[in-house]
């Protein structure tokens, strides 16, 4: 079988979906979709199609991207175009389905957007502001195909790009990587073209490439959800690279905890060798290679390169010292490429349309787009994708939409727990690899938590730091005592028992365990606590000299307080205290013993907002009390 | 042959061959890089990061340990910003590390105390982390105090590319990994051959001899057991073996020994059953004779044998003058060919 | 060892421990080389983990066998046929070294015709070997050079041991793995100084260096050094010794350093021979089974208190230091040996030392010509032949050509084991080392630590055969034999196939060597500890008193 034969196929299952001869109901169902409601919508939907008697099409589409108003339900009306619902319930997916289908309703109040051009007073979904600063093309079929189903992926311009290659020399293809500026999508940004090129020219036989899915910083979900959406899009890619670095097998190592991503890639794997794209002689080309997952086991530094090779050949999962590196020894000792999941989507796109077209975007050093996962104290959370160079104003305020509940914007962190906290000040930064750097933090992955007022620094930089104080591998020393320490000190300052020597202390050993240390996640654990430093450093003053925590977030430096005045007495807050520290009459104003409160803060949540009577106030509680000044 | 490097050590140029790390030819040089997890036995590891350099071209600060030494190489092993980032691994280091050192065996034999005296350090700086760690006495000869243990993974290693036992590795995370026998069992029921490799590479006190006893000095021998020929250095003090160690130079076992041979010297050599006088065997059996009157009864009573009426059978345990002596006597005085040995057996 | 030297003219090791490094394929034939020898055991699995490829050839699950790409299960004693079936295949397959064959070697046809028998599927039926497995065998051994190969004594110690020890030769031969590095054929012989031992000439038919008893030069060389020597007739063997002695032939014995009353099988004959000695002498550093039968025992010094040299298998001569004085009352065996010989008026025993005696084993044995204190000191050991003090010493034998100048292809047939099981002995029974003990546990037993892994004599049994006699892990058992019986409790272990059962011959309490088999090697007398056919019952537990509990 070849790829024009199946392509006229490909091309009429794709038009069956958009110029559709009956109804199509597209719902977004990527893991994100699921954890909102998607499967029960799914299910409301053919439930409701059965009851109308209507005879329609419902695909389960990837995530777009808007995860904050999931779940998302496209309908395609014949005749009409493709329409965006959001927040979908099961009842309102019913009411819809017979408001539009039946009665011809097509329900702008429902709507998010419109494919193409602005309809029935429903916006361009594309015009919206989450939308218009963005350009999709690691993300080209997110949300838009059905990723399970292979002929969408091919209509879309799928292994186009594979074809194309396959005609080159295998030099030619790593040359038009190098010229498309394309670096690791991974975090270090290192030039794609040129780590084929090293793992091209290595001497060694069988040469093996490793698809890194392993995405394990917290609050990133790129790569989760581009495998979801459309694992061609990246298996495209890893086959591109397999022929211009002759590598006879290829390994996508991924996270046991992604089960979805896991089943897309099993089933697209199997398509891909059913039509002859995996194994012998692929396209008739003379090229042979074949792919198979690795699940990794939940360990964070499996994502480094050569922790991950460790891993995958049954080994404890650690990093070892480059020189030499994969590329000249890598896997059993052979040259080894590690590439990120999003990179190898982008290798597909080069490879289709060009890499002038993909160097087109971005800024002078950092080409082409990034995706991010928006996170936190924002208010359309979702995965997006940019050209590089545009601002964190535009992505937080613009695509993001802003701080909920009129907060006000503290910082931004990106680069997962080895990146940093850009303040607010700074959000005019143009997002690319070296003005992050310069910043103190980096790219990473793409993870991008917003915080706002109510996050202390301090407590952020500390739970960064617990995620890598449990996280490191263990072997060298900076990275195994050295976040330990980090954390035993940043835990001290939460807790009001800080000292002002631990500031020195936090700088000067956070500088050695960066120089220090033998991969990068040791090398990157000091920078969360070191930037709040640099551009926080009041609120860790406040927090060793005052014992106050601006943001109320440190429990050791807060306490509640019931105001008499505003107290009604209704004994709610006395039944949901689990210390027993509130006591009052029913009716009369209650009274909280700091001497017994947890800091939990649930008197807080359950007080009725009509009373307002618990407040929470920077006076230091009786864990800080002990705490000697100076 | 392997080809010959010259590079640059602080200033000084070095002659090494190819193949070999910088700290090995630093080492070679008379230029000390401190270093924890280096053992030259086994493959480089990179992990107390001690032995951090600068190389002129390359980021950062490689370790010495893993870095193979190139023609024109430029290494700078010391200076502020090298020696700040040392001293803070080290202190991590102590700060995890019990602090009573008289309490240790390993006191005044230990790497990690040797370091940090080379370093200057005559203080702990940083907050102490360390926490109880549970210890393993369930080998007769040897225990794994976890509390000493500074992870360099020397005994892990050993114990994979010396002996290929793999009985013991490294498990969980962070400052939660510690050396482990399969499902955490103890080493009486793990499937350690008790070779005690481990024990001999362990740069502090948490794999050690459970015999404390320091010689007061060493004796270069072989073994007396099986036929591997085992060089080893019997140490001895007031008289008795205390002590054994393999030697490294030996050409036979590079300084490998087995559990006969590290553990099992000692105790039979001065074994109170051991005989201290000739018996002679008379009507109420064997009953205790001088020297010269046994020797004198075996002299007289062999001169009435016949060649062909003796036979001597040598000792396949003893020395080669031993054997030597005995076929001489039979062959020279006895008169007889009938000696044999028990090499068939 | 005669085998290797009929057919090479060296019985030695013919490489070293080192060169197990430089080895593509290592070959491991009758060996339990993890338990056996440690520290060769490491070597192996170092080279393995570097890429060497390792066959095993045991009928017991050994330590190695976890490590191996291929492991083949042959009957007990069936060494020879499929040793020679693996050479066939060579052959057959033109896998083997023309150039070197024709070059170094001799006899090619008369060993060709003997393969003849040795068909693939017959001797997959002798052996139980799958036909491709011996192939995959030949293959791999064949085409991945330098291959080592190492034995012990699950070759030697067969009725026809010297057979299989000379198959081995042939296929070494055949593909040229001799006097290289890295290859080689290497017996790994059992006691710290065996080797020495017969270099020394403690043998009944040579002289120092291997220089034969019927030789008159030698003869004459001796008796000018010694002033009187013994006559050109060979000597008797060790078992024939104790044969001679219960027929009253051999009258007193002087035996050093052994305790044949536990290491030595058919142990009711061999308790027969010395009580039927008109005088024996046991020098030892123990009281052991045999110094109880004594009318002299003189109590020697350990290694540890004396001075001298050891030879180990790899023809390594290293020296033996003092470290303590020797235990109260007790002498360097040199010294009590020498001092019997003056008390009989014998001229040439006042050496003042070890040196002395190294000194004149260097005038009289050539091939230890250079071996001198002096050298061993400088560079810590030298391996023989090493004829003159410039001499380096010889790391690999047959380098250009074979001590004997050609090697010797040798025809072989196949005979069984001397003694099979039957209905009334239905199992094979298969003696051997463990690593915790050490020969009879004269010293070992005496290491608290040591009895700690290690106490009693467990023996071991297929899952399969303790299923069917209802046996489970701990029960007691008696073992009989046509010779004798023993109790022992049952280890259930895969370790050992069915229809085999295993144990050491380390405890006193349960000697094992009761059990074994008269049968010896047709050639060198060499004991079948590997096979003899036993019976296997459980002891009820009434009688459990009387039983052989450690």
């Amino acid at each position: 079988m070849n790829l024009s034969g199946l392509r006229e196929q490909a091309n009429n299952a794709w038009k069956a979906v958009n110029e559709p001869s009956r109804p199509q109901v597209l719902v977004g169902q990527a893991t994100c979709g699921e954890a909102s409601g998607a499967g029960e919508v799914n299910h409301s939907i053919l439930e409701t199609l059965k009851r109308l008697g209507i005879e329609a099409d419902v695909h389960s589409v990837g995530c777009i991207g808007a995860c904050y108003c999931e779940p998302l339900v496209d309908i395609v009306k014949p005749g009409a175009p493709r329409i965006c619902y959001h927040s979908m319930t099961p009842a309102l997916v019913s009411e819809l389905l017979e408001d539009y289908l039946v009665k011809d309703n097509p329900r702008p109040d429902l709507a998010l957007g419109v494919w193409g051009e602005s309809r029935f007073g429903i916006p361009a979904l594309f015009e919206l502001p989450m939308f218009k600063p963005q350009m999709r093309i690691a993300l080209r079929n997110a949300g838009v195909i059905d990723p399970e189903n292979m002929m969408h992926y091919i209509a879309r311009g799928g292994y186009t790009g594979l074809e194309r290659a396959l005609k080159m020399a295998p030099e030619a293809v790593i040359a038009e990587i190098e010229k498309s500026g394309l670096r690791g999508r991974g975090g270090a940004g290192f030039s794609t073209g040129l780590k084929w090129k090293l793992c091209r020219q290595a001497k060694g036989s069988p040469k093996y490439i490793i698809c890194n899915a392993d995405e394990g910083d917290p609050g990133a979900f790129m790569d989760r959800d581009l495998l979801e959406s459309d694992p061609h899009a990246v298996l495209e890619g890893i086959l591109t690279g397999a022929h211009a670095m002759g590598a006879a097998e290829g390994i996508i190592y991924i996270r046991a905890e992604y089960p979805l991503a896991i089943k897309r890639l099993v089933k697209a794997i199997s398509q891909m060798r059913d039509i002859g794209l995996l194994g012998k002689n692929i396209l008739g080309s003379g090229f042979d290679f074949d792919l198979r997952i690795v699940m990794g086991a939940g360990a964070f530094v499996c994502g480094e390169e050569t922790a991950m090779m460790n891993s995958i050949m049954g080994r404890r999962g650690t990093p070892r010292p480059r020189p030499p590196f994969p590329a000249e020894s890598g896997l059993w000792g052979k040259p080894t490429s590690i590439n990120n999941v999003e990179t190898w989507a982008c290798v597909s796109a080069i490879m289709e349309k060009g890499a002038d077209w993909f160097s087109s975007f971005g800024t002078e050093k950092s080409k082409g787009t990034k995706t991010f996962s928006l996170a936190g104290k924002i208010n359309r959370t979702g995965l997006i994708e940019v050209p590089m160079g545009i601002t964190l104003q535009e992505i937080i305020f613009g695509i993001g939409g802003g701080i909920p509940g009129g907060k006000s914007l503290k910082a931004v962190q990106t680069g997962g727990p080895s990146g940093g906290c850009i303040p607010a000040s700074m959000l005019s930064l143009p997002v690319d690899y070296e003005a992050l750097t310069k910043a103190g933090s980096y790219i990473g992955s793409g993870g991008m938590i917003v915080l706002d007022e109510d996050n202390c620094m301090v407590e952020t930089a500390r739970y960064f730091l617990s995620f890598t104080t449990s996280e490191s591998c263990g072997k060298c020393v900076p990275c195994r005592l050295g976040t330990r320490q980090l954390l035993t000190i940043l835990t001290d300052i939460t807790q009001g028992k800080g000292k002002p020597q631990d500031i020195p202390a936090i700088l000067g050993l956070g500088k050695s365990m960066r120089q220090g240390s033998l991969c990068g996640l040791g090398q990157g654990a000091p920078n969360p606590a070191m930037t709040t430093i640099a551009y926080f450093r009041e609120e860790y003053d406040e927090h060793i000299n005052s014992h106050v925590c601006r943001a109320g977030e440190c429990r050791a430096l807060i306490s509640y307080t019931i105001i008499a005045e505003r107290c009604k007495g209704c004994a709610i807050c006395l039944r949901a205290c689990p210390s027993a520290a509130i006591t009052g009459e029913k009716g009369k104003p209650h009274v909280i013993d700091i001497s017994k409160c947890s800091q939990c803060g649930n008197c807080l949540d359950v007080c009725p907002k009509k009373f307002n009577a618990v407040v929470k106030v920077p006076a230091a509680g009786p864990a800080a009390v002990p705490a000697a000044k100076g | 042959m392997a080809q010959t490097v010259k590079f640059t050590i602080d200033g000084k140029q070095v002659t090494s061959t190819e193949g070999t790390t910088v700290l090995e030819a630093a080492l070679s040089a008379g230029i000390f890089i401190p270093n924890l997890c280096f053992h030259p036995d086994l493959e480089p590891y990179g992990g107390c990061r001690m032995c951090i350099v600068e190389i002129q071209g390359m980021r950062g600060m490689p370790t010495s340990c893993t870095i193979k030494v190139a023609e024109g190489m430029i290494v700078k092993t010391f200076g502020p910003e090298i020696d700040k980032t040392r001293r803070d691994a080290l202190q991590l280091l102590l700060a995890n590390h019990p602090t009573d050192c008289l309490a240790c065996v390993k006191n005044q034999r230990c790497e990690l105390q040797k370091v940090a005296a080379y370093m200057g350090v005559t203080e702990r700086t940083m907050q102490r982390t360390a926490r109880p760690q549970a210890v393993d006495e369930s080998n007769p000869f040897f225990k794994l105090d976890r509390n000493y243990c500074i992870l360099c993974a020397r005994c892990t290693r050993t114990c994979n590319e010396i002996t290929c036992v793999n009985a013991i590795d490294l498990v969980s995370r962070g400052d939660e990994t510690r050396v482990s026998l399969f499902q955490d069992q103890q080493f009486m029921e793990s499937i350690c051959r008790s070779c005690g490799e481990c024990v001999a590479r362990c740069p502090v006190g948490a794999l050690v001899s459970k015999n404390t006893v320091i010689p007061s000095s060493e004796v270069l021998t072989t073994c007396c057991y099986c036929a591997v020929g085992c060089s080893m250095y019997l140490g001895v003090r007031d008289g008795k073996i205390v002590s054994v160690r393999g030697n490294s130079e030996g050409k036979s076992n590079k300084g490998k020994l087995c559990v006969k041979g590290r553990f099992g010297i000692a105790e039979f050599v001065t074994h109170p059953d051991r005989l201290t006088s000739p018996l002679v065997k008379g009507e109420n059996g064997q009953v205790q004779a001088s020297w010269d009157d046994a020797l004198q009864i075996v002299a007289d009573r062999f001169k009435t044998y016949s060649p062909d009426e003796i036979a001597v059978v040598a000792s396949a345990r003893t020395t080669n003058e031993d054997v030597y002596a005995v076929q001489k006597l039979a062959r020279a005085v006895l008169g007889t060919n009938n000696v044999d040995n028990c090499a068939r057996l | 060892m005669a085998g290797l030297a009929t057919q090479f003219g060296s019985g030695a090791m013919t490489n070293s421990i080192g060169d197990f490094k430089d080895s593509a394929c290592l070959l491991s034939i009758g060996a339990n080389t993890t338990e056996a020898h440690p520290v060769i055991g490491f070597e192996m699995k170092q080279a393995v983990k570097r890429g060497a490829k390792l066959i095993v050839i045991n009928p017991r699950k050994v330590g190695l066998v976890r490590h191996a790409d291929l492991w083949l299960r042959p009957k007990s004693g069936t060494n020879v046929p499929l040793i020679m079936a693996m050479c066939r295949v060579i052959l057959e397959n033109g896998w083997h070294d023309e150039a070197f064959m024709a070059a170094r070697c001799e006899n090619l046809e008369a060993f060709k015709e003997s393969l003849e028998q040795y068909d693939l599927e017959s001797v997959s039926r002798i052996t139980g070997v799958p036909a491709e497995d011996i192939k995959a065998a030949a293959c791999m051994y064949a085409k991945n050079t330098p291959a080592a190969i190492s034995y012990a004594m699950g070759i030697c110690e067969f009725s026809h041991g010297t057979d299989g020890v000379m198959a081995v030769g042939n296929l070494a031969m055949l593909t040229g793995n001799i006097g290289k590095p890295g290859a080689g054929v290497n017996p790994l012989r059992g006691q710290n100084n065996v080797q020495g031992a017969c270099d020394m000439g403690a043998l009944p038919t040579t002289y120092p260096g291997y220089q034969s008893v019927t030789d008159p030069v030698s003869q004459a060389k001796f008796a000018l050094a010694w002033g009187k020597t013994s006559g050109l007739k060979p000597g008797i063997t060790l078992s024939e010794m104790f044969d001679a002695a219960c027929d009253g032939r051999i009258k007193a014995m002087y035996i050093i350093g052994e305790n044949p009353m536990l290491s030595d099988p058919n142990l009711a004959h061999i308790e027969k021979a010395l009580r039927s000695l008109d005088f024996l002498v046991v020098q030892d550093i123990f009281q052991t089974e045999t110094t109880a039968l004594a009318h002299v025992v003189l109590p020697g010094a350990s290694f540890a208190e004396k001075d001298g040299t050891f030879t180990n298998t790899e023809r390594r001569v290293q020296r033996v230091r003092k470290a303590i004085e020797p235990v109260s009352g007790s002498r360097p065996d040199w010294l009590v040996t020498c001092q019997i010989a003056q008390k009989m008026g014998a001229q040439g025993f006042d050496y003042k030392g070890p040196y002395d005696i190294m000194n004149e084993i260097n005038r009289l044995s050539p091939s230890w010509g250079g071996i001198t204190y002096e050298r061993l000191d400088a560079c810590g050991s030298l391996q023989w032949p090493c004829p003159t003090v410039e001499h380096p010493g010889t790391p690999i034998l047959h380098t250009h050509v074979f001590t004997r100048g050609r090697g010797k292809f040798m025809p072989l047939d196949y005979f069984p084991p001397f003694e099979m099981p039957d209905d009334e002995f239905p199992f094979l029974l298969d003696t051997g080392r463990a690593l915790f003990h050490y020969h009879t546990g004269t010293m070992t037993r005496r290491v608290g630590g040591l009895n700690r892994f290690m106490n009693e004599e467990k023996l071991q049994i297929n899952p399969a055969d303790a299923q069917n006699l209802d046996i489970r892990d701990g029960d007691m058992l008696s073992i009989a034999s046509r010779r004798g019986k023993v109790t022992a409790r049952a280890k259930i272990t895969d370790v050992t196939p069915a229809g085999t059962v295993y144990m050491t011959f380390h405890f006193r309490e349960t000697p094992s060597n009761l059990l074994t088999s008269p049968g010896r090697d047709v050639v060198t007398a060499t004991p079948e500890y590997k096979a003899c056919a036993v019976k296997v019952e459980k002891v009820k537990v009434e009688k459990l008193k009387s039983g052989g509990e450690g």
